[in-house]
């Protein structure tokens, strides 16, 4: 591994990079903010005070080295501040999803035993109160927004503002012991703890060193030749790992500018107000523009839907090629010139995506068309493997060799091999250094010799040294007939049809498979709109005969693509339903970053799973739904089993490796 | 909290309620035959919630528009900080300070959001027409000053996502908020609310409620609304009025109102031994 001192002189914590930043870029942007319906930016000379202000409140307060700070709320600068002066006082940042329900915010507190909680507003700090009795570590709480905060006691309460006058009052006392504690900050101390999702069972808290985030953070903005004037817009849950690399790691890094939404609700304009020139999304916000672009090019006068169609066409044939720099005839070139300024140019504006230079997606399968859509557009998309454990990068794709069924080559300083079961393992000094007080998973999870078992399936393209993840380890089995059963596979097919949200297919020992499907209600609700079909509610929409008939032509359709690979054949849907409710993170079907949790869902739905299987028509079925305050409600409703025709094999079906 | 000292009392939830700043005597409002509000009094302190609740045609609206000079009674006073007021134009009441909301919207249905909230500092706007036409000096000043105030109330009523969009495409819920963030604009130092949560669900009652409360608490807002709906009121009021048939039945904090025997027929139609 590479020596810290030699690696960047020095630049061995995020404070560290922080002072650096001061001196080295003092004037140009670190934070902006829309405020009152302005901008408001802070240069990284401003930002140092704001953060040193707060590091000698943190003091004041009795901050001490090791203990966690835990962060609440949305992407707001004074939250990210927070976070750096948590570690100049040799404190842990530990990042919280927002959206976390009072319970699951209980675990995670009590589980780090978090001391200090910053939050962003009367909504968070509510939730904490709700659980303080439960937890019993917590001495003080931050807020940012004074709204309504007025009546609380304020004996272990405070506002972030306050806290920050407080420190300024007393650096007379406190500098000397700021600086000692910023300067004692090693490149293998903790740097920040972050929870997983935990598709299965409770989240655990990963430990990233200084070393993890700080090594990733500089490959990678090698790997993408990230500078200085790169300009990014932090609107995903701070909890999450990617945020944390791409909003503190990589910025702090190359000392870019990080914007900060006006609210969740104005991400669109924000992002078209702001043009980054670095984006990350998941496949489903790209997918989702696309389902707002063309619902909205429906509604646009015919000369322009005509033109829309055209060089769509024309983009679609060669934007690709020339993304990839291959040889297009000069013709073509002529005409996606004129295309650009006509049609593809104005979309790219609108979506914010007109100064993009790089921009990733991940965490899920992509639709082929969706990825190649704005590739088309001269849009950089490319496609990265990671996770939380391994700092984010795993694999990436280099530009010029972007595909949408590959997540690239390995990232520069990361080793990746594949095991005897074809899961994938990775070894790489972005390598987390443990799960907190957890060492069993820590054991079972990393090798002695660094090696870090990610739970995918997965393997090497040959000719072109890609990886290709087909599923999670765990999910891959065999039908009863001793087919290969990868149900992730099926669903992301299923997926990509603008109609489908989200689908869960059965399958693992049984003589077939069987899939619960969710409408997308936006193209759903805009297909019954433009067909004057009349419904009153997300359930009555979801059970009609003509939806289901959409719904029956998709899974088919599926089935027909499947049949054609020697190795999926046998993943074929024979039986499926629509489900009345949408899944929810909030029911616990799906985790805060929107995966399926099988093992829940199976559970949930018992009695549906045994309608697809035993052969009945139609089945009545009731469940629980919880609300966004967390009160509980349950709905009612008589489902409809569809059977799907089945394409008879075209190859011979391999039997699944043991 | 029962018995009411001449400065004020203390909420339950510890807020300190003060004088009294308008002060109904006597009212009674007639159309043609028709008496809409027969010899009611009450009054409304300085910081309080104070609800007007009642059945369908109970006279709550018409009590309203008399408080905001928009009906004038043939009978009673109305005393505003201490001194009895004179009949005077809705306009003239905006300028006093009091500011309202409309059972069936009210709002500029083209206009943006923003628009519609600019459109409740008009009271306060001094520079002529050619000025703000030219938009030059003294004109621009007051309009970047209005506009950082409506920003503060966007903000407040958490409503950035819509700035910028004609009212009229907006759900029903969010014109509402609209609604009273125009009301808000102009500063009241009393705020009517009509039927402010008519036709919600309950998520919207639920964000609504909070709307009040917090108007309430940050800006020290005296809030006077009318409900038909018992439930929410109950929940957010300091003190309520309930009406019917153009009389008053019933005056006291929720607890009151609720044993209030008269209350229950009213709104139960049940008899009781």
């Amino acid at each position: 591994m590479t020596d810290p001192t030699l690696a960047g002189g020095g630049l061995v914590s995020i404070p560290a990079l922080l002072a650096r930043n001061a001196r080295s870029f003092a004037a140009s942007p670190a934070y902006r903010e829309k405020e009152y319906g302005i901008w408001q930016s802070w240069t990284w000379l401003q930002v140092q005070e704001e953060i040193r202000a707060l590091a000698l409140g943190f003091l004041e307060l009795g901050v001490a080295p090791g203990d966690h700070v835990a962060v609440i709320g949305g992407n707001r600068p004074v939250l990210y501040w927070s976070m750096v002066a948590a570690q100049s006082v040799g404190a842990i940042p530990v990042p919280l999803y927002q959206d976390a329900v009072a319970e699951e915010m209980a675990y995670v507190l009590d589980h780090c035993g978090a001391r200090w909680i910053v939050a962003e507003d009367q909504e968070q700090v509510d939730k904490v109160l709700e659980v303080a009795d439960r937890v019993g570590y917590i001495e003080h709480i931050l807020y940012h927004d004074r709204r309504g905060m007025r009546k609380y006691d304020h004996g272990r309460m405070n506002a972030i503002s306050d806290v920050q006058r407080t420190g300024r009052a007393a650096h007379d006392r406190f500098d000397a012991e700021l600086a000692k504690r910023s300067a004692a900050l090693g490149y293998d101390d903790t740097c920040v703890m972050l929870y997983t999702s935990g598709t299965t069972g409770r989240p655990k808290g990963v430990v990233l060193s200084n070393r993890n985030i700080i090594e990733a953070s500089k490959s990678s903005s090698d790997f993408d030749s990230l500078g200085p004037g790169e300009s990014v817009l932090a609107y995903l849950p701070m909890a999450w790992v990617g945020d944390f690399i791409f909003s503190v790691g990589q910025a702090y890094w190359c000392g870019f500018c990080v914007s900060c939404p006006e609210a969740a609700e104005t991400m669109y304009e924000n992002l078209h107000e702001i043009g980054p020139t670095y984006f990350f999304a998941p496949p489903r916000y790209f997918e989702q523009r696309i389902t707002l672009l063309l619902i909205r090019m429906e509604d646009a006068g015919r000369l322009k839907k005509r033109m829309f169609d055209h060089f769509m066409a024309h983009a679609k044939r060669v934007g690709p090629d020339l993304m990839d720099g291959k040889p297009v005839g000069l013709w073509d070139r002529l005409w996606y010139g004129l295309g650009n300024v006509a049609v593809y140019g104005p979309i790219r504006n609108r979506a914010g995506m007109a100064n993009v230079r790089v921009a990733y997606t991940a965490g899920e399968a992509i639709g082929p068309e969706i990825f190649e859509f704005w590739r088309s557009l001269g849009i950089n998309l490319k496609q990265l493997y990671g996770q939380t454990e391994a700092s984010v990068f795993i694999t990436q794709q280099p530009d010029g060799e972007v595909r949408a069924d590959t997540v690239g080559v390995p990232s520069p300083g990361v080793e990746v091999k594949i095991g005897e079961t074809g899961e994938v393992f990775y070894r790489s000094p972005g390598t987390f250094v443990e799960y907190y007080k957890n060492a069993d998973s820590t054991a079972s999870t990393k090798d002695a010799e660094g090696w870090v078992a990610t739970g995918d399936a997965g393997f090497f393209e040959e000719d072109t040294g890609h990886l290709r993840i087909i599923d999670r380890a765990k999910d891959v089995g065999k039908t009863a007939s001793g087919a290969l059963f990868a149900p992730k596979y099926v669903e992301n097919k299923l997926k990509f049809f603008p109609n489908v949200l989200e689908a869960v297919v059965f399958g693992a020992d049984r003589d077939m498979c069987c899939a619960f499907l969710n409408i997308d209600l936006t193209a759903v609700g805009n297909w019954a709109e433009r067909n004057n079909v009349s419904y009153g509610s997300y359930q009555e929409l979801a059970g009609m005969d003509a939806v289901l008939d959409q719904m029956q032509g998709h899974v088919e359709e599926v089935n027909a693509s499947l049949a054609t690979d020697p190795m999926l054949s046998g993943c074929q849907i024979h039986r499926f339903l629509v489900l009345h409710k949408e899944l929810d993170a909030d029911d616990g079907e799906l985790t805060r970053t929107r995966k399926v949790r099988r093992r829940i869902i199976e559970e949930k739905f018992s009695d549906l799973i045994a309608a697809l299987y035993d052969g009945t028509g139609t089945v009545s079925t009731e469940t629980e739904v919880t609300y966004e305050d967390g009160r509980k409600g349950s709905i009612k409703a008589k489902l409809t089993i569809r059977d799907a025709k089945v394409m008879p094999v075209t190859g011979k079906t391999l039997e699944a490796a043991e | 909290m029962n018995e009411m000292a001449q400065d004020g009392y203390v909420t339950e939830d510890g807020r300190t309620i003060g004088s009294v700043v308008l002060e109904m005597k006597n009212i009674t409002l007639r159309f043609g035959g028709v008496t809409a509000i027969q010899d009611i009094s009450f009054d409304i302190r300085e910081g309080e919630i104070r609800a007007i609740i009642g059945p369908n045609g109970a006279g709550k609206s018409s009590m309203l528009n008399v408080i905001n000079g928009f009906y004038t009674p043939q009978e009673g006073e109305i005393w505003f900080h201490g001194s009895r007021r004179p009949k005077m134009k809705p306009y003239e009441v905006a300028r006093q300070g009091i500011a309202r909301t409309f059972q069936n919207i009210a709002l500029f249905k083209g206009m943006s959001t923003l628009d519609n909230i600019m459109t409740g500092r008009n009271t306060m706007m001094t520079s002529g027409l050619l000025a703000q036409a030219l938009w030059f000096g003294k004109a621009e000043r007051e309009e970047i000053r209005h506009r950082s105030q409506v920003e503060k109330i966007i903000d407040f009523l958490e409503i950035q996502h819509i700035r910028k969009t004609p009212v009229g495409k907006l759900p029903y819920g969010l014109q509402k908020r609209v609604e009273l963030g125009r009301a808000l604009a102009a500063e009241p130092k009393l705020l009517l609310l009509d039927e402010p949560m008519a036709g919600m669900n309950v998520e919207e009652k639920e964000d609504m409620s909070r709307f009040i409360l917090d108007v309430n608490d940050e800006f020290g807002t005296t809030i006077a609304l009318i409900e038909h709906d018992m439930g929410v009121v109950m929940d957010i009021s300091d003190r309520v009025v309930v009406m019917d048939y153009g009389r008053k039945i019933g005056d006291g904090t929720p607890d009151e109102v609720r044993a209030n025997p008269e209350v229950i027929d009213a709104y139960l139609g049940v008899s009781h031994d």
